[in-house]
């Protein structure tokens, strides 16, 4: 089953943002932002820009009829700054003109008179100045002091790992347009359609049933456009309202970058203990995450750091702590794995760094400590564990021992190219870790005529998810995919939604579906029953297009059933709601069971680096891979294998990159560099973990789209692996893994 | 006027000339398919295909809109996917490739992918794998990790292929694809791979875009080509630095522009020097029978540099006034000593050209019309390194290149010939090819090579592309062996100033102008 939007994706008929066919008199938005990263705003001068060609207004945070304010968990991030600027690219004002060219010659004829302040850019110093934007968080499993003192061994170090920039395709962009008696209605590549509701209706000072918000899809998401999408339809939706004009802003790449955040930089300390048998026996990690100039999704992407600080290890005895560290940056958001990534790169160093100092190879530690079924995790919950069974399974089909025999062969017989190996298990727990987040609405129409409408909460931005709810419906009513038709997300039809995220969005949003379906396939066979002479329902079903009688098809078809069913008056509609059962989670004690189930997998990551140059590629990514039972292989090996290539991207070439004075440097696609298709594995095989074993997830087929990111994480050890064999140059746990760093670490110590 | 086709449209347009291709395709005509993902030829999602009137026949490449005047479509035909769809809403072979493998997931890149493979289809190159997954160096995708695209081009080269008739038989599909990256362009070597007229592996277009296509050339030839106006402000090639560095104003400068001049397009070999016209670009170096006789690594060297649909624009005119510090063809022409003659006949030696950062030794009224270097003889070695960020489709931190004449001396165990064949062949031009950008280095058994000529260069390390004088004087006279080149480092280090910025420290790119200058002797001598 191929995603359903693929003829219009080859054909480039599938609509974006920057797609939508305009209404007259249409203005478009250009935002004037701060050009430095912290600073007194003294004064902001507009006139050169007011009376620029075009220009029907130009906006500042005095002329907002809401609140300055789109924060979504905490109220501190003002749409546009008024007394101070927190980052350089926060938007300061906005023009509008009745042309994008004429909008943004308007607003480079803006300044502002900013007294320059100290910008904070290191999260250490943050923390060390108190500056922290939610208390710190910690978890803890057994006692890590008495602990450390039974270990045989014990090692402590720091790791940094850098942030990441999302570079959806697809920039961010909004268009707003004036409803009836001052309602607005918002089409917003956000993958939080519900967000970016609220963030509207606080700026607008509207009611969220005064605001519709529309998303027909997203060209990339990744997590960029979860909250990152509130500011772009807050303004156009201002905009809109002070002028009673339809208002667009698609923003150009340089905007895009500058202005939104990223994946979260980190540093951390670790300490790892183990005993003589490699087991770890306690870990210690304090993180500081560099969440920028306000909250953001910090605070939650800072939680699953914790939830995921050991990995797919047992760890009897853990104790870590997080600090939410404000500093001048953009607010740095959601990206796939959403602080979970971060949080296994500084345990697999922490294992590495022992296996360099105990002479062993990190895989036979990570073996030692895989988690077992009824091991308990550092907050709780209890594991229904697939992390053996992965790595043997993986083992036996791609042969860990020979493929590392290969490349040590390889190295003696190479000056400079050298060849690395690494393994790489991976635990995901799949449910928002906030757990009243863990409920979708699907309404599902059936039309006289036997086709279905479908409209859910979720967001399809390449992931597939509109492919899975269409299945969802199509297996219901025993019907060709192509009777189901997926709509828009849209507020209206679906309120109050979840965004499309922690890779949970088929899940929810398919549970509903299915729910909803269900009903209606109820009451219609209510009405079959006699009319296929059936003694119960319970021997109907629907398939292949008709009514089945313990499962023989019976002459009647779905559409003459339909019409009815419609002509006795029953409902063909059904909005039905779910709810994740049997999570809970409590802050007060950090305990509890946060998620439907765990994704497990582990990936065998080889690289070869060319130690004359700095350069590498990478050999191949071998996975075994827990999908549950996949409903859509298609699908799901897409989302594994772009997964791998942008958790490998992270780990190596994606550098982003601030100057002192907190500007971005790394900020188009000739700075800043995402895997081309020479940067790729060159071979990715994936083997798929079948198991029986019930879950929760949409027809047992579990979430797929966040965990085989962090495969990636293998590159980056992989590659220290392989500079090993040229030179041992230890160099500090410090991703991504750039060129230069690689030949500084072998040429400049 | 400006007269060309688009799609299956005859257009007659006063918009401004430097107006570009991609706003005029979607904000003038409507064509919403083709996408804007960053206005600087560095994504691919606005890529469309340029067909030129060649011998009668029309010639198809891949460009990026965003960085194309409208000037430069004047008297060809443009592209875009709505001019590839066929009518009935059924899919290209390209399409469908793309839908059985998965090769789509958000959508929003799949239209320049279409359109690369579009172009590799209807060309005159040979069909392999390897040159399928070259036509998309220049696309970026962000959600498939390119496997399931990899997949498609493959299958693509079959599809097209097969339908002729004639293909050879079709190893095992599996093992291709995970040979995609290693093969090298093809057996026959660079000229097959890069338009040799091999016959039977070529698509016929009529199975990839629609019917009227046939009858485009004929209507070509029937247009005004309108003669580059005499503007003043700018000598625009092809656009693809300046709509980077000043996309708003430069739609609105009255600009000359020079892309198909064909006066200024021609490489010729006048027996003791080669001269090429400013407008050439990098595709026509790499396709130029005269270059790849000259250079035994041209296509591995050349794929170093951007991309297939920016190789396709970019002109060496526009590379060297440019005057970054890292481009790549002034680089690789300073090495070569080149020179340049200017439309009023002055000519000058290129590594004059630089005085300072983007300060150059020439009028406002003075444009490069030719470049002119002598043709070397068989004692030429020449090779060139570039390392940045990601191995292509990228900007270096540090490109150098190195011409020699040497004087060999056979010493025990060497044979003349095995020398030309491994800088050759030995090191297999992998596509993907970081451990096969190279022969590993191997100190052979003493040989004697005495330097006769030597120019080395370099970018990234200073605020001009470099010419080191310094360096090759030092070279010249000397035996290659380490100690002269532990010494002509020491000479390098003093010549340059490197600065840290986004491409790397200044520390780090000193450490890397070191390991490229090695690599040069590696790569041409196996000496370390």
């Amino acid at each position: 089953m191929k995603n359903i939007d693929s003829k219009s994706h080859v054909r480039g008929e599938s609509v974006y943002l920057d797609d939508i066919p305009l209404v007259q008199g249409t203005l478009y938005a250009c935002v004037f932002d701060s050009p430095v990263a912290h600073g007194k705003l003294r004064s902001i001068d507009t006139t050169e820009a007011e009376i620029s060609e075009g220009v029907v207004r130009v906006i500042t945070a005095k002329d907002l009829v809401g609140e300055n304010q789109i924060g979504g968990i905490i109220p501190d991030e003002p749409l546009l700054a008024d007394d101070e600027v927190h980052f350089q690219g926060m938007p300061i004002a906005i023009v509008l003109a009745t042309s994008e060219e004429l909008a943004r010659k308007a607003a480079k004829k803006i300044s502002a008179d900013i007294e320059p302040l100290e910008p904070v850019l290191d999260p250490r110093i943050a923390a060390a100045n108190g500056d922290l934007i939610v208390p710190p968080k910690i978890f803890k499993l057994g006692d890590t002091e008495a602990a450390f003192e039974r270990c045989d061994h014990v090692y402590k170090g720091r790791a940094e790992v850098n942030g990441q920039e999302h570079l959806y395709i697809e920039t961010q962009g909004a268009y707003a347009l004036p409803t009836e008696n001052g309602g607005l209605r918002v089409y917003s590549s956000t993958q939080g359609p519900t967000a970016v509701q609220r963030a509207v209706c606080r700026v607008t000072g509207l009611a969220m049933h005064e605001v519709e918000v529309d998303v027909q899809r997203l060209g990339g998401g990744f997590g960029g456009k979860e909250d990152q999408a509130n500011a772009w339809a807050a303004i156009c939706a201002v905009g809109s309202q002070l002028t009673k004009r339809p208002v667009k802003y698609a923003l150009h790449r340089m905007e895009d970058m500058r202005m939104t955040g990223k994946r979260h930089p980190y540093s951390a300390d670790y300490k790892i203990g183990l005993d003589k048998d490699l087991k770890i026996v306690a870990y210690e990690a304090t993180f500081y995450q560099n969440a920028g100039a306000s909250a953001d999704l910090s605070p939650p992407v800072l939680e699953r750091t914790l939830f995921h600080c050991t990995n797919s290890y047992y760890v009897p005895n853990v104790s870590a702590t997080a600090y939410c560290c404000r500093t001048h940056l953009p607010p740095n958001t959601a990206f796939r794995g959403f602080g979970g990534p971060q949080g296994m790169f500084v345990i697999e160093s922490a294992i590495v760094h022992a296996a360099d100092a105990l002479g062993v190879k990190p895989s036979d530690i990570q073996r030692a400590n895989l988690i077992e079924n009824g091991d308990e995790f550092p907050y709780g919950q209890i594991a229904e564990s697939d992390a053996i069974t992965t790595w043997t399974q993986g083992d036996k089909k791609y042969d860990f021992a020979s493929l590392q025999r290969e490349a040590d062969e390889f190295n003696a017989s190479s000056k400079y190219f050298k060849k690395g190996v690494a393994m790489m298990p991976v635990c995901f727990g799949i449910s928002f870790t906030k757990t009243p987040m863990n409920q979708a609405r699907s309404l599902v129409h059936v039309y006289t005529d036997g086709s279905i409408a479908v409209s859910t909460g979720a967001v399809e931005m390449g992931q597939g998810v509109n492919t899975k709810m269409a299945q969802v419906a199509a297996e219901m009513f025993g019907l060709p995919i192509e009777k189901v038709r997926l709509h828009t997300t849209n507020t209206l039809r679906i309120a109050n939604t979840s965004p499309t995220a922690a890779s949970a969005a088929a899940d929810l949003n398919g549970k509903a579906t299915q729910l909803a379906c269900e009903a209606i396939r109820d009451r219609l066979l209510e009405i079959a029953q006699p009319l296929v002479e059936a003694e119960s329902v319970d021997d109907l079903s629907l398939s292949d297009g008709y009514v089945h009688r313990n499962g023989e098809r019976t002459s009647l078809d779905f559409k003459t059933l339909v019409m009815d069913a419609h002509l006795q008056r029953v409902n063909l509609s059904e909005h039905a709601h779910y709810a994740t059962p049997g999570i809970n989670f409590d802050w007060e004690t950090a305990r509890g069971h946060p998620f439907a189930y765990h994704v497990y997998g582990t990936a065998i990551v080889g690289v070869t680096v060319d130690c004359l140059r700095g350069r590498y590629e990478i050999d191949y990514v071998k996975c075994c891979h827990d999908f549950g039972s996949s409903m859509n292989t298609s699908v799901d090996y897409g989302q594994i294998e772009g997964g791998i290539v942008q958790g490998i991207g992270w780990m190596t070439i994606e550098e982003v990159f601030y100057d002192d004075s907190g500007k971005l440097r790394s900020n188009a696609l000739s700075t800043y560099k995402v895997p081309d298709i020479y940067s790729i594995p060159k071979e990715i095989a994936i083997l798929p973990l079948e198991t029986s074993r019930e879950n929760l997830a949409v027809f047992n087929s579990k979430a797929v789209g966040e965990p085989p990111l962090m495969y990636g994480i293998g590159a980056y050890f992989a590659i220290r692996q392989a500079m090993d064999s040229y030179k041992k140059s230890s160099p500090p746990f410090d991703a991504p893994f750039t060129a230069e760093k690689v030949l500084m670490s072998l040429y400049e110590k | 006027m400006n007269q060309f086709i688009l799609n299956n449209e005859d257009i007659d347009t006063n918009l401004p000339a430097g107006t570009t291709v991609l706003d005029f395709v979607r904000y003038h005509k409507n064509l919403k398919g083709t996408k804007i993902g960053c206005r600087e030829g560095d994504c691919g999602a606005c890529t469309i295909l340029v067909g030129e009137l060649r011998d009668d026949k029309v010639r198809y490449r891949t460009m990026t809109s965003c960085l194309m005047p409208l000037a430069n479509a004047s008297g060809k035909h443009i592209v875009t996917i709505e001019g590839v769809n066929p009518s009935n809403n059924s899919l290209t072979p390209v399409q469908q490739a793309m839908v059985d493998e998965s090769g789509t997931q958000c959508g929003f890149c799949t239209v320049g992918f279409v359109m690369s493979l579009t172009g590799f289809s209807i060309d005159d190159v040979a069909k392999t794998p390897a040159m399928a997954v070259s036509s998309i160096d220049g696309n970026i995708c962000r959600c498939t990790g390119y496997k399931s695209i990899e997949r498609a081009a493959v299958k693509l080269c079959d599809a097209v292929t097969a339908r002729h008739g004639d293909a050879p038989a079709i190893e095992n599909p599996k093992s291709k694809i995970q040979n995609v990256q290693d093969s090298p362009p093809s057996e026959g070597g660079v000229s097959a791979a890069l338009g040799g007229r091999g016959g039977s592996l070529f698509a016929r277009p009529e199975n990839v875009v629609p019917e009227y296509f046939s009858r485009i050339a004929e209507r070509l030839t029937q247009i005004q080509v309108r003669p580059p106006k005499g503007g003043t402000q700018n000598i625009v090639g092809g656009g693809t630095d300046i709509y980077v560095q000043r996309p708003d104003e430069i739609v609105e400068t009255d600009s000359t522009h020079v892309f198909y001049d064909e006066t200024l397009r021609d490489i010729a070999d006048n027996g003791v020097t080669i001269e090429i016209g400013a407008s050439t670009t990098v595709t026509d170096l790499l396709e130029s029978p005269v270059m790849q006789s000259i250079f035994p690594n041209l296509y591995k060297h050349l794929k170093l540099v951007s991309s297939t649909p920016i190789r396709n624009m970019a002109t060496l005119g526009g590379n060297f006034v440019n005057a970054s510090p890292i481009g790549d063809m002034t680089v690789w022409f300073l090495a070569l000593d080149a020179d340049i003659i200017f439309n009023n006949g002055r000519e000058m030696p290129l590594r004059k050209l630089y005085i300072d950062y983007k300060k150059l030794a020439k009028t406002d009224q003075e444009f490069i019309k030719t470049i002119r270097f002598k043709k070397p003889g068989e004692d030429f070695r020449f090779n060139f390194e570039k390392v940045c960020k990601r191995t292509y489709l990228d900007i270096a931190s540090v490109n150098t290149a190195i011409s020699l004449t040497v004087e060999a001396t056979p010493g025990p165990g060497w044979v003349p010939p095995a020398l030309s064949e491994a800088n050759s062949k030995n090191s297999p031009p992998s596509e993907g090819g970081v451990a096969a950008a190279s022969a590993d280095g191997v100190v052979l058994s003493p040989v004697d090579y005495k330097i006769i000529t030597a120019h080395v260069s370099c970018g990234g390390v200073a605020p001009i592309p470099m010419y080191l004088k310094e360096t090759s004087d030092f070279l010249r006279g000397q035996m290659v062996n380490p100690e002269t080149i532990a010494d002509a480092n020491e000479v390098m280090q003093a010549e340059i100033s490197p600065i840290s910025d986004v491409r790397g420290s200044a520390g780090y790119k000193r450490l890397l102008l070191r390991q490229l200058f090695r690599a040069h002797f590696i790569e041409l001598f196996r000496i370390d």
